[in-house]
């Protein structure tokens, strides 16, 4: 249960660009969290709302688009997604694949209020 | 009060990422193979590295990094061994960071071979923080069952290698290295597998072997 440590991270980025952007305040936060990143959601919403007390995102709204399994064969370029992380192409059954998404763990987008 | 969504796209473990490829490119330089040992508690990691380290001398210098989250029994172990060891004491956290390892960097010796990194005995976390190594094993061991690869994908899809290990209990359990295998190549054809026992030494020198190619490679690399 590494979602906290996680968090602590996200909070730093937050930090340096609610800097940047000279923001009084983080009123919304998008993150991707692929299915395979290793990462609960739920948790990283639980971390999250304990984290943001007494920052400047004390009142911001966290949310997370699940990113599937999404890999494409080498051999016959199928795409598909995998909800159950088999790396076998469904189409010809090569070993052979790219994982195009499902990985990430990724801050997308801030909303702040500035001035 | 005027609002501003701004696009980021910024990695959240992106500064992880920037000190692991530092670290990574540091050892890469002096040509030390860096091995990162991922395993749930009690699968063997130290007893497995007190056997490589005795297959390795005289030919072969290592050192160990090694993670917990109280005591310094394993590192300890390891020095029994006349190996240079050093523990990171997490103080409860899962799994070690790179920055962690950056701060006992400096002591680690140049004219090394390899440098193991015992990672904190976890099967989920630790997977998310590269350290800075060229080769990731996972290492499951027979009594934890035969299908535990889909239960923790992110180990075995992050890894270079998977070493089954405690072989020598196989016949008491109900264990089969063939679903073993099958499972965690569905989910990683790319692994490369290693059967062993550490407690009796089975399987070992096979290891030892693809670590010492893969040294090789590396230093061919630098040449």
């Amino acid at each position: 249960m590494h979602e906290l440590s996680i968090v602590a991270s996200l909070f730093e980025i937050l930090e340096e660009k609610a800097e940047e952007q000279k923001a009084k305040r983080i009123v919304g936060v998008k993150l991707q969290v692929g299915a395979l990143s290793g990462v609960v959601p739920e948790f990283l919403e639980t971390a999250f709302n304990i984290y943001k007390k007494e920052t400047l995102a004390d009142k911001a709204r966290l949310e997370i688009e699940k990113v599937p399994l999404k890999i494409q064969c080498q051999k016959c370029h199928t795409e598909m997604v995998k909800d159950d992380f088999v790396f076998i192409c469904e189409n010809c059954g090569s070993r052979e694949l790219e994982t195009l998404g499902g990985t990430e763990l990724l801050l997308e987008k801030i909303e702040m209020e500035v001035s | 009060m005027e609002k501003k969504e701004v696009l980021v796209l910024e990695e959240l473990l992106g500064s992880n990422k920037k000190i692991a490829a530092e670290i990574r490119k540091k050892l890469e330089d002096k040509g030390i193979l860096t091995i990162n040992l991922l395993s749930s508690p009690g699968a063997g990691k130290t007893t497995l590295l007190e056997r490589i380290a005795e297959g390795l001398s005289p030919d072969y210098s290592m050192a160990v990094i090694e993670g917990d989250i109280e005591t310094e029994r394993d590192s300890e172990r390891i020095r029994a061994k006349g190996i240079p060891a050093w523990q990171i004491i997490t103080g409860g956290a899962c799994h070690l960071e790179a920055k962690m390892v950056a701060k006992v960097f400096s002591e680690i010796p140049a004219d090394l071979d390899f440098l193991f990194i015992e990672n904190v005995g976890n099967l989920v976390c630790p997977a998310s923080y590269d350290l800075g190594e060229n080769i990731r094993c996972v290492i499951l061991s027979t009594p934890e069952g035969d299908d535990k690869p889909k239960k923790y994908p992110q180990a075995f899809t992050t890894s270079d290698c998977l070493i089954i290990n405690k072989a020598d209990l196989i016949p008491a359990l109900p264990f089969k290295v063939e679903n073993a295998k099958r499972e965690a190549l569905e989910i990683n054809p790319k692994l490369k597998i290693f059967i062993t026992s550490a407690l009796k030494g089975s399987g070992v020198r096979e290891l030892i072997e693809y670590f010492q190619s893969s040294l090789r490679k590396l230093r061919q690399k630098n040449a």
